[in-house]
Formats: structure tokens, sequence, C-alpha cells
């Protein structure tokens, strides 16, 4: 673990200040979507479908609308009508707009159960809970599907006429020959896998307040991890250009990937249009677990060949990804990352993105990678297994270095793969013995892509040489004390002196989201380069003050200097004082859009113990090793980590959607999505391993999202060397358990 | 009582009675509509919306809060239940410019990621800091295990309540 004394090389990076927002989570005082208050606020509810596949034949509100309260209701008729076809006019992905609108009310068919299907505004919530009894709708019911092997069958239901068998895109990834690479191995291992469907399951649940004034200005409040996505996606949904919304952010309750797309917002926006009054929605936990999220069920057939000598000569995978109702499944990503922790000259990869009867899926942290990384170092632990090597050497002598080439084509930049199985070799948990006979004893390794975007940032110097710091992104894991981290570190002051915020679209320029662990990469750089804009105003401030040349003029450890002048020294809060008597305020700016996120890559080691009666796993102990370029605050990159494990827990070992005979979610409350508690859990160590980025200023690499990759394999992998059954499908609960060591 | 959906309806419906109760000290009288939760007066009648609803059905812990003295999950406790209670929520936990040394013991170490659970976990810890026993971390696990973070924050949680109850021990 890195050492509470901070990185040598760095004043405030790699320290572990408090968090600015402390003091407001601990006294209820952070403001979260839910808890927005606006004068004259109403209430809207969303009535949702009960049928998982269905033709919307009619829709009758004359019974609802005459609820005493009840003062508009809408469907999604009352959008502006959109061609279903992807669109790129604002930054990020092109989305489809019918679709993307038919998500947040159904058009002509529901595609699952829980999708909405029109929406009530009342002064009350009982109100409108009572209107939305009184809704008639008309549905034809169709037959379902809600599995991807099910859903390209011949006769399968189809969701969309334009999806043949309900394959929505086919891509490849081919790298030289994998039938020469399958001819050059001494050993083949091949087998099918299956994940099942899981949810983010961030405790907030959404909520979002829009207020639309009648001189057509929209403001909406809400939780996201990207409130200029948010304001983007609304604008084009409603019709309404960006310039007239803005997005209050308000603090999130966890997003996971989950809170990036929009649900609420235009119906809140629409409802407020027109009542005239603000509208605040909030989902209940099923409704969370019904239509929000999920990541995709898979079914995956992965195979590797390898020399006797350990080295990987070809990899296939045949990843079949759900996507839910709508295309955009993770599994373009997971194509990108399945075999990129090695150097592989023959590599194809199939990737389908299958639509089925379930909600549409949205990215879930590392999207994609976890699954298929289920597949593919369940496989590399069998090859290992089968040479009789040990598990972490075979995945050293084959790992990827600086100039690898992946399946994607794209050649490595500086990485640090190989360093994190070392590091996890290395590590006392891998050299000790297993604690009992009993006791399994698993690795796997995980990469992710990681992504950046655009990002602003704005340092406005009080007087009193405090600085308040205002970033566009939101902040889900620590991003608001790092971004301060970095101006402090820049200007050599101390971290307490700056107060960070995020702030509103209107406020701050465009920032992408919080997303593809690129929050601190971009936010953080946008910040340097605020505070050097602020340095360069300070130096000339300095220089007017003391009437000197600025070329002699430095900043030092916090302290303005004259070069060649001893006695010419003020620290940055004497000159901060000085700036109304020298031309007022200063402030400094940053806008960019910097590539180069670095990649990242972890890996883990777990002992498990397998309860052979039950079927239940323990996890005993769990060690996770991860490339973070540079810690700019280890807590927050620990704090990641063990984040990350322990989803990956929860989805190796309990969590998914059951689906009855209807095709609808049969356990969509928390007791029934079972999530790891306190006493799940062992302590998870993360041991931060550091290989610089070189393409951030203090070699920053996103963080937050590699360490989800791979516990599932790792678990699997652990469960095998304790009973001696590969486990291929998830989740591995104790049935799923039981049942593989009866043989079944 | 600024919001609206009180105050303008508060006398129109007949789900409603008077009920007396305390929190954080101050003695409130409202009518209240009987189909509320805790929670719910909690949060849209006084406006103190340090507990959350994370569920509404008493699985994660997130409205957590004392009713005389003892933690309960606030979503499932109804109106009626609350008549003369003594209720404490977050909120109320540091009556002055000093933070309770829950609070600080969750600053320091980070005892949360997105913050959205803390105010719950912090609850559900009170009751172990008034305790005269000494408890192992087993056993704060086991108190804690009503409540979820899906930051999974669970490990710095523990060692924040930990933190709180070895401060007080060495006062
Ligand atoms: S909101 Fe009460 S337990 Fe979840
Ligand atoms: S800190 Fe986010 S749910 Fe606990």
């Amino acid at each position: 673990m890195t050492t509470t004394k901070g990185n040598p090389r760095f004043s405030s990076v790699g320290t572990r200040p408090v968090r600015h927002d402390g003091y407001d989570k601990v006294t209820g005082k952070a403001l979260y979507g839910a808890d927005v208050e606006l004068p004259g606020l109403i209430h809207g509810k969303v009535l949702r479908s009960p049928h998982a596949h269905a033709r919307i034949i009619s829709i009758d509100i004359s019974e609802a609308v005459k609820v005493p309260e009840v003062q508009a209701i809408i469907t999604n008729q009352n959008f502006p009508a959109h061609k279903d076809e992807a669109v790129s006019e604002t930054p990020g992905p092109a989305i489809n707009l019918k679709q993307q609108t038919a998500n947040i009310l159904a058009g002509d068919k529901a595609l699952y159960k829980g999708h909405a299907i029109a929406a009530v505004a009342a002064s009350s919530l009982h109100a409108a809970e009572e209107a939305l009894a009184l809704i008639n709708v008309k549905y034809e019911v169709l037959p379902h599907t809600s599995t991807v092997e099910d859903a390209i069958q011949k006769d399968a239901p189809l969701l969309h006429e334009q999806y043949q068998n309900n394959i929505a895109s086919h891509d490849v990834l081919e790298l030289g020959d994998v039938e020469a690479g399958f001819a050059q191995a001494d050993l083949i291992v091949e087998r099918e896998f299956r994940t099942s469907t899981v949810h983010q399951g961030y405790i907030e649940p959404h909520s979002a307040t829009g207020w639309w004034t009648p001189n057509n200005k929209i403001s909406i409040w809400g939780s996201s991890q990207g409130h200029f996505q948010i304001r983007d996606r609304t604008s084009l949904v409603l019709g309404v250009p960006v310039s007239d919304i803005k997005v209050i952010p308000m603090e999130i309750g966890g997003g996971f990937g989950g809170k990036t797309t929009i649900y609420l917002e235009p119906i809140a926006a629409l409802l407020s249009k027109m009542t005239g009054h603000p509208v605040k929605i909030t989902m209940s936990r099923s409704e969370v677990l019904e239509a929000t999220g999920p990541t995709s069920g898979s079914y995956m057939k992965v195979k590797l060949g390898a020399t006797k000598e350990g080295k990987i000569t070809s990899a296939y995978a045949d990843l079949k990804f759900e996507a839910g109702a709508y295309p955009g499944s993770p599994v373009g990503a997971a194509s990108n990352c399945i075999f990129t922790p090695y150097d592989i000259e023959n590599i194809r990869i199939d990737g389908y993105d299958i639509v089925n009867n379930k909600p549409k899926t949205t990215a879930y942290r590392a999207p994609g990678a976890p699954i298929g990384s289920f597949a593919a170092e369940t496989l590399i632990d069998e090859l290992a297994e089968k040479i009789g090597m040990d598990p972490l050497d075979l995945r050293i002598i084959n790992g990827a270095k600086q100039g690898t080439t992946r399946a994607s084509g794209i050649s490595n930049p500086v990485i640090g793969g190989i360093e994190t199985f070392q590091a996890t070799k290395d590590h006392v948990h891998y050299q000790s013995k297993k604690p009992t006979p009993k006791t399994g004893r698993g690795v796997a390794a995980g990469f992710w892509i990681n992504g950046s975007g655009a990002a602003c940032a704005v340092a406005n110097v009080n007087f009193n040489g405090t600085i308040n710091l205002t970033i566009g992104s939101m902040d889900i894991g620590g991003l608001r004390p790092a971004a301060a981290q970095h101006v402090a570190e820049v200007l050599g002051i101390p971290v307490e002196s700056i107060n960070p915020q995020v702030g509103d679209t209107e406020t701050v320029g465009y920032t992408s989201m919080t997303g593809g662990s690129g929050g601190a990469f971009k936010t953080g750089w946008a910040s340097y380069e605020a505070a050097q804009d602020v340095k360069r105003q300070m130096l000339e401030r300095a220089a007017e003050v003391w009437e000197a040349s600025l070329d002699d003029i430095k900043l030092e450890n916090g302290f303005f200097i004259h070069s060649h002048d001893s006695e010419l020294k003020m620290s940055f809060k004497e000159l901060a004082g000085h700036l109304p008597d020298t031309g007022g305020p200063v402030v400094g700016r940053a806008n960019l859009d910097p590539r180069g996120p670095g990649s990242a890559f972890a890996t883990h080691v777990v002992d498990i113990e397998v309860d052979t009666e039950t079927g239940k796993v323990t996890i005993l102990r769990y060690t996770a090793a991860q490339d973070a370029g540079t810690a700019i605050h280890p807590s927050y990159v620990e704090g990641q980590i063990q984040g990350g494990v322990v989803q990956g827990i929860g989805w190796a070992l309990n969590e998914e959607y059951f689906m009855d005979e209807f095709g609808g979610m049969t356990n969509s409350s928390l007791l029934d999505y079972r999530m790891p508690t306190s006493l799940d859990l062992p302590m998870i160590e993360a041991l931060i391993v550091e290989v610089p980025n070189p393409l951030h200023p203090y070699g920053v690499r996103g963080v937050g999202e590699v360490p989800i990759v791979p516990p599932l394999a790792a678990i699997a992998n652990a469960i095998y060397d304790a009973i001696g059954v590969r486990m291929t499908e998830l989740p591995m609960n104790p049935a799923a358990v039981r049942k593989a060591i009866s043989g079944g | 009582m600024d919001s609206h959906l009180t105050s303008d309806r508060v006398d129109m419906d007949d789900n409603e009675t008077t009920t007396k109760f305390i929190v954080n000290g101050r003695e409130y009288s409202l009518k209240i509509d009987n189909r509320y939760t805790l929670l719910d007066i909690l949060r849209d009648h006084l406006r103190l919306t340090g507990a959350k609803k994370g569920c509404d059905l008493g699985e994660c812990g997130a409205c957590t809060v004392l009713l005389d003295g003892k933690v309960v999950n606030s979503c499932q406790i109804l109106a009626a239940r609350i008549k003369d209670k003594d209720i404490r929520t977050v909120e109320g936990l540091s009556q002055s410019e000093t933070l309770h040394p829950l609070q600080l013991a969750f600053i320091e170490n980070d005892g949360g990621q997105c913050g959205y659970c803390t105010p719950g976990f912090i609850m559900a810890a009170y009751p172990l800091f008034e305790s005269e026993e000494e408890l192992s971390t087993e056993e704060i696990k086991l108190s804690l295990a009503g409540n979820l973070c899906r930051c999974n924050a669970y490990g710095s949680i523990i060692d924040s309540v930990a933190y709180a109850l070895e401060i007080k021990t060495n006062e």
C-alpha cells in the first residue's frame, strides 16, 4: 500500500486530505436529487407496463384526469416525433432519438416489465398514485424473450422489425490468423459461459425536478454522472436548444455508470410546462431495478490455444450480449478488453448486440469487461493448470507491454500490466500458505480502456489567498478534493485553502461526464491548467508590486520570490491581498479536451472457502493490485479499488435478475436482489502500483472501473482450486455451487 | 413548513390526525396524513432530508433514525407510531459547532464515498457509541449489517465507528 506520507515527487499529490464535502455528508446537509424543494413544487409519478412485451392499443386518461389535484398527464405522444436513426448532434456517442424517447415513455410497444407508459403530475404524491391506477391502457400481450440464447432463435418474437433475429449488430475484431494460431498450439481449452443480468445498485434512486418557465427556459435538478450530457439529451428529446436548458447537479448517491442517461428529466420538464409548476419525480426501488440500468446478461464461447511452454498462440471469443429493449450493450467494450492483458498474435472476437425484453442496459463500471474477463481468465487458469505452470507466471510470460498490438489494432502506450502480475506474485498474500487445506486460492487479471473527454475548470482567487475552484465534472468518488490537490500542487498552497465545487451547466464550460474512469484524469488536468493560469497572472502581479521584471520572479513552495533580491518574498496569501490595488481579481481558466487517460490493469488474488454441504462460498482474504499511474489521493484510489472488488464479488456470488414465466423481474427489491453487506466481506487490501501515465502532467490514470473486472474469474478460479469444479455460469450462488459439486 | 404539499392541503384530508412528537429536542404538533411514514414526515414536512429514502421497504438502512433511543428504519414507522415519541436524526447529532465524535470519525476516516448511506450508518452506530460495552470489529459489523453501502465503503465505515469508540474510551 502507498504510504500515508505521500509521494516524494510531490507536495500535495499523494497525500490524503479530508474531503471538502465531508462536513455536509456527515451532518445531513448534503443535498441529493430527491432533496430538492422549490416554491409550488408538485409531484410526478410514472405508470409502468406490467407486461414484458405488449402492443399498446390505447391509453385512456379520461378517468384519471378527474382525480382532484391531478394537473397533467402525458404519454409518448406529447414528445416531438423523432426519426428512427442514430444521430450525433452532441458530443458523445450517436443516439437514436426515437428509441431514446420511447425508453422514456413507450411508443407503440412496451418492451419490458416496468417500461414507462404515461406520467402524471399532481399536487400530492398520493393523488398522482391514485390517478395512475385510473389510467386505462389496452395492451395486446405479445410473446417475450428474456435471454440472449432465446432471443436469437428463429421463432423468437422480434422486438423491433429492423433487427433480424433480434441481433442489432455483429462486429468482428481480428488480428493475425486464429486458425493458424490454434494449429501451432499444443493445447487448446474451450468452454461456454453464461452470466446473468445485474444492476449497478446505487442506493440513491433516480430523481429529477424540472421547471419550465413561460419564457421557455428549463431548469433541471438531479443527480447524474454528467449534467452536460443530461442537458444535451434532454434538449434532443424535447427539441429545445441546449442554451435554454440549465442542469443543476445535486450530490450523487452512487452511479457506477447507471446515471449517465436520462429517464425522468424530459418527463419532469414537460409536466412542468403543462402545469406551470416545478415537478419532481423520484423512482421507487422497484422502478430503479425494473426500468434503469442494468448490465447485460451474456452467453459466451471462448477458446485459447498455447504451446506447452505456456505461450498463448491464439484466442477466439464469441460474445453474445444482451442489450435489453434497445440496442447498445457493452459488447464492443468487452471485445476491446477481453484479451488485452496479453500479447497474443492471433485473435478473433465476434461481438453480438442482442435485444430482448429486459430494461435497456446502461453502463456499469468497466462496461462489458468483467463479463468477457470471466470467461477468458477462467480459461487462462485452466491453461496454467494443464501446463503445470503457476498462473501468474503464465500471465507474466504472456503479458502485454508497451507496443503490444491489441485486438482492436491499437498499440499499447506505457502500461503497468506485467507490473501488477509481479506485484501480486511478490505480495505476502500470494506468497503465504493457504490457511487451511480446504481453502481455495484464485487469481485473475483485468483490463479497462479508460476514457476521457472535454473538461473545464475555473479558479477564482479570493483576496485572502483562498481559491474557489469550479469544476465541470460530477464528483462521484472524491473528485473535488483530487481536483483541489492538483491546484495545491501547482501553487504550493494548502489544499484546505481551496474550495472545490461542481458548477452547473451555465457556470462552467462544457465538461464530458464522469465516466470511463476519466474524471480525475481530465478534470484534474483542467484544474492543473487553471492553476497554471493563476500562477502566470500572480507572477505578473508580483512583478507589478515589486516593480520588478517578470523574468526575475518565481513561485516556490507557495512563495513568490525574486531571483536576485532575497528581501523580496511574498506568500501566495500576501500577494492575493495586493490584487485589489494591482488590477483586481485573478481568475484562472482552463478548457481542454485531453487524450490518453492511460490504460488500467489490475490483478487480484482471493482466498475462499466452500461449504460443500450448503454450497456457500465465503471470501477469506482478498488482495487487489492495480496500476494507478500516480495516485493523487491514495485513500480514494483504495476506495475505488475496494468498491469495485465488492461489486465484483456481489456479481460473482449473488446478484442476478430472476425473471418469471411472463418475462418480468421478480426480485426487484433489495432484499431479493442481494448485494453484499458488511458481513459478507473480509478486509480487501488495495495494492497500488504506480506506473505514471506520461500523457498526464502528474501521471494520473483512470482508476475507478478496472477493479470490478477480475473478481468474477478470480473467485471462480478459487472455487476450482477448492473443490475441483469449473464454474462457468454466474452467479455462483449456493444452489449453483451445490449443483456443480454433485456433478449436475 | 414551506412545502406546498403540507401547508396548502393540510385541512382538506380526512386521513389526518394531529400528532405530537419531538424531533431533535424540538416539539412538534402536526396534522399528519396517516398514510405517511416517519421518513416522509421528516423529509417532506420538517424538511429534514438527512435521512434518505433508498428503498422505502426497510431493506437498506439509509433512513435510519432513533426512536426513543432505538435504531429504526424510519420508512417502516407509520405516523401513528410516533405519537409522543422522541426522535433523533443526523441533523440533531451535533447541537453546537462541534460535531459529534461519530461525525468527526466519519470525516477523518473517510467513512463514505458518495455519502448517501452515511447518515444512516452514523445513526445506526449511535447506540454503539452510547453503550458502555467494549465492542469487537465483528460486533460492530453485526450492528451495521442492516445498512447497505453500494460504494462499498464498509471497511472505512467500520474503521470510522471503531475510531469514534476509541476516542470515547481514551477521553
Ligand atoms: S429507505 Fe428505509 S430501509 Fe431503505
Ligand atoms: S458511500 Fe455511497 S452508498 Fe455508501
